[in-house]
């Protein structure tokens, strides 16, 4: 059976909404949950002590639980709590960079690469599997095609490393130093009043003529569109997919892995999971397109 | 501090080498570099040629290889790295990490540098990719502010290469995948970002329209100019407000930090733009030259001279320059 994963967060929410976030997800049908601040350095509503004991609740109500580094590291504060995530010794740790990399095979610890690691090719694995990799994600770039392949070569080199697919949510595109929201508001990144906590769903950026591109959230730029692949999972499930991997939104996530967990399970429901943030699907990765496009059957 | 220069194509080889440009760095004609131009970068005779050149005049020669490959063009991209290995490059400069593996192992001789686009933004980032590879040299990433750079040269175990002029990339490059999102194609697959056969200019009662795979990037009213609609530099529309919501068309200059970047034991210096023309490589090259002559000889007291300022301001995009992340003003 298909797995169904929650990814970290992405967006910036206060520490009750994530507490009431995961109480509600420890209810859902998800076999995997990604815990961690994986965006901005500044957001610290929950310390890592929080993230750690919310992790040992998951895990007791029967959930696996995997810690998420932050994708971009770019100072010593950074590289202070990547090593608290990886001295913690409990969980398995999501490496979203190759600080986080190196800091996990040092520990000699077991990990799995996030979407935004560059896996392209089944060498790169080869190398990781050596060092402590037990799982990995397809760069979201990246479409049917390609892992096929992947998963293939690995056959072939008798490597078991299960292959998670980002499947539902907004696409993380692109990190930087600055941030766009504090750039938005006009004010400067280290004094940035903490603007995102407003935008639970970061805030969209249309072209002019209203076309939506990207959506901003810190110093993130996430698709303006939503991939959905849930009508991809019957094929995903032939082909060998271990997790598929849903990215949380403030609302209606319920309902999203409950029609996740349909398919899985081989009804396919009438309607695509609701969709309480209005935004087009877009699928066009999986094929091989421009990621905002949306092929239909 | 090492200047190293681009090469897009023989010409601008030599003009570099000429004008002052300890080493060049060039690709070949496909897509295993992050610079794919249609009529730019080597075969195998011109790259042949340009090493003979610069090794005549004492530079060196690093080959970009620094793109992602997928399994359908392993070959293509194992067959770059043997190719710059029997043309005798100083160096290959490399990103992924099975071609990584696959030079240390089929070419141990060759030294490797870490490409910019391997993201790496942390000494224990430049530990992993020493370590597992061995790696002599590592480009980072324009995202870094002084203060970082400072950070990660204090506990570097590679020499490391800065970028000093040039096109500015924002975000975290190695990562970004905005190209291929509106496109088909990004940096990291093709080597390619918002690539040139995605773009349609039109004039319309508005203003000329810049497109990328027909979405909107900016409209130019009369009197502004304007400039290729890299995607993360286009005009856009968040909250109801229309303006440069990533990032301005401005270039990167680092000539004032010159001797900051030298105290803090930066081994080279990277000229961005092997799309450049080799009249533009010719001044880019020169100025900087006289910048680090002039640092070597009085490196208590440097000074950046009009002359050099006038001349980069120039071929700048927008005639406007930035000291990017080292100097985070907007922080």
């Amino acid at each position: 059976m298909m797995k169904l994963s929650l990814g970290p967060i992405l967006w910036f929410w206060s520490k009750q909404t994530v507490f009431d976030f995961y109480a509600n997800a420890a209810e859902w049908p998800v076999d995997t949950i990604y815990l961690g601040e994986a965006v901005c350095s500044r957001r610290r509503e929950l310390k890592p002590d929080d993230w750690f004991d919310l992790a040992r609740d998951l895990k007791a109500c029967g959930k696996q639980v995997v810690l998420s580094t932050q994708t971009l590291i770019e100072s010593e504060a950074d590289l202070r709590r990547l090593r608290r995530i990886c001295d913690q010794g409990e969980f398995m740790v999501e490496t979203n960079d190759q600080s986080a990399l190196q800091v996990a095979i040092q520990n000699d610890i077991p990990f799995v690469t996030g979407p935004s690691m560059n896996i392209y090719n089944v060498a790169t694995l080869k190398v990781l599997a050596k060092q402590g990799l037990k799982g990995w994600n397809l760069p979201v770039e990246l479409g049917r095609e390609t892992l096929g392949e992947l998963i293939k070569g690995l056959q072939e080199e008798g490597l078991d490393l299960p292959a998670e697919v980002f499947a539902w949510g907004f696409l993380p595109l692109a990190w930087s130093s600055r941030c766009f929201t504090a750039r938005h508001y006009n004010l400067p990144k280290d004094n940035c009043e903490f603007r995102c906590l407003e935008h639970p769903d970061g805030m969209e950026l249309r072209s002019r003529e209203s076309q939506e591109l990207f959506r901003l959230n810190g110093i993130s730029t996430l698709s303006g569109s939503r991939y959905d692949l849930m009508r991809e999972l019957p094929d995903m499930a032939r082909m060998g997919v271990s997790t598929v991997r849903l990215s949380p939104e403030h609302q209606g996530m319920d309902e999203v892995v409950r029609r996740f967990d349909q398919v899985r399970h081989d009804e396919i429901p009438a309607t695509d999971p609701l969709q309480l943030v209005e935004a087009p699907p877009c699928n066009g990765y999986w094929y091989g397109k421009p990621g905002m496009e949306l092929v239909t059957a | 501090m090492e200047l190293v220069c681009p090469a897009g194509s023989l010409p601008a080889l030599k003009t570099a080498v000429d004008n002052g440009a300890d080493a060049v760095y060039l690709g070949f004609r496909d897509s295993t570099n992050a610079r794919q131009f249609a009529g730019l970068n080597f075969n195998d005779k011109r790259a042949a040629e340009g090493i003979d050149y610069a090794h005549q005049r004492g530079a060196r020669v690093f080959c970009a290889i620094n793109t992602y490959p997928q399994p359908s063009g392993w070959e293509l991209w194992k067959g770059a790295v043997d190719r710059a290995a029997s043309l005798g490059v100083d160096a290959i400069i490399l990103a992924d990490m099975g071609l990584l593996d696959y030079a240390a192992s089929r070419h141990p001789d060759i030294p490797r540098h870490l490409s910019v686009q391997g993201s790496a933004t942390s000494y224990e980032a430049l530990s992993f990719y020493k370590n597992t590879f061995d790696i002599r040299r590592a480009v980072l990433p324009r995202v870094l502010s002084l203060d970082q750079v400072r950070g990660v040269a204090k506990h570097s175990p590679v020499e490391l290469e800065v970028f000093a002029f040039g096109s500015l990339c924002i975000m975290a490059e190695g990562r970004c995948y905005l190209s291929s999102y509106l496109t088909d194609e990004s940096p990291n697959t093709r080597g390619a970002c918002s690539p040139a056969k995605a773009v349609r200019w039109q004039e319309t009662p508005q203003g000329l329209e810049s497109r990328l795979n027909e979405v909107l990037i900016d409209r130019y009213g009369q009197g502004e100019s304007a400039g290729y609609p890299t995607l993360c530099k286009g005009r856009f529309e968040v909250e109801g407000n229309v303006y440069h919501a990533i990032e301005e068309p401005v270039s990167l200059n680092t000539l004032d930090l010159v001797p900051e970047l030298q105290a803090l034991g930066i081994s080279a210096v990277k000229i961005e733009g092997r799309q450049r023309s080799p009249a533009y490589i010719a001044d880019v090259a020169r100025t900087w030259r006289q910048a680090l002559d002039n640092l070597t000889a009085h490196p208590d007291n440097f000074s950046v001279e009009p002359e050099w300022r006038n001349t980069l301001s120039g071929l700048s995009e927008g005639g406007l320059t930035t000291l990017g992340a080292y100097h985070r003003k907007w922080k």
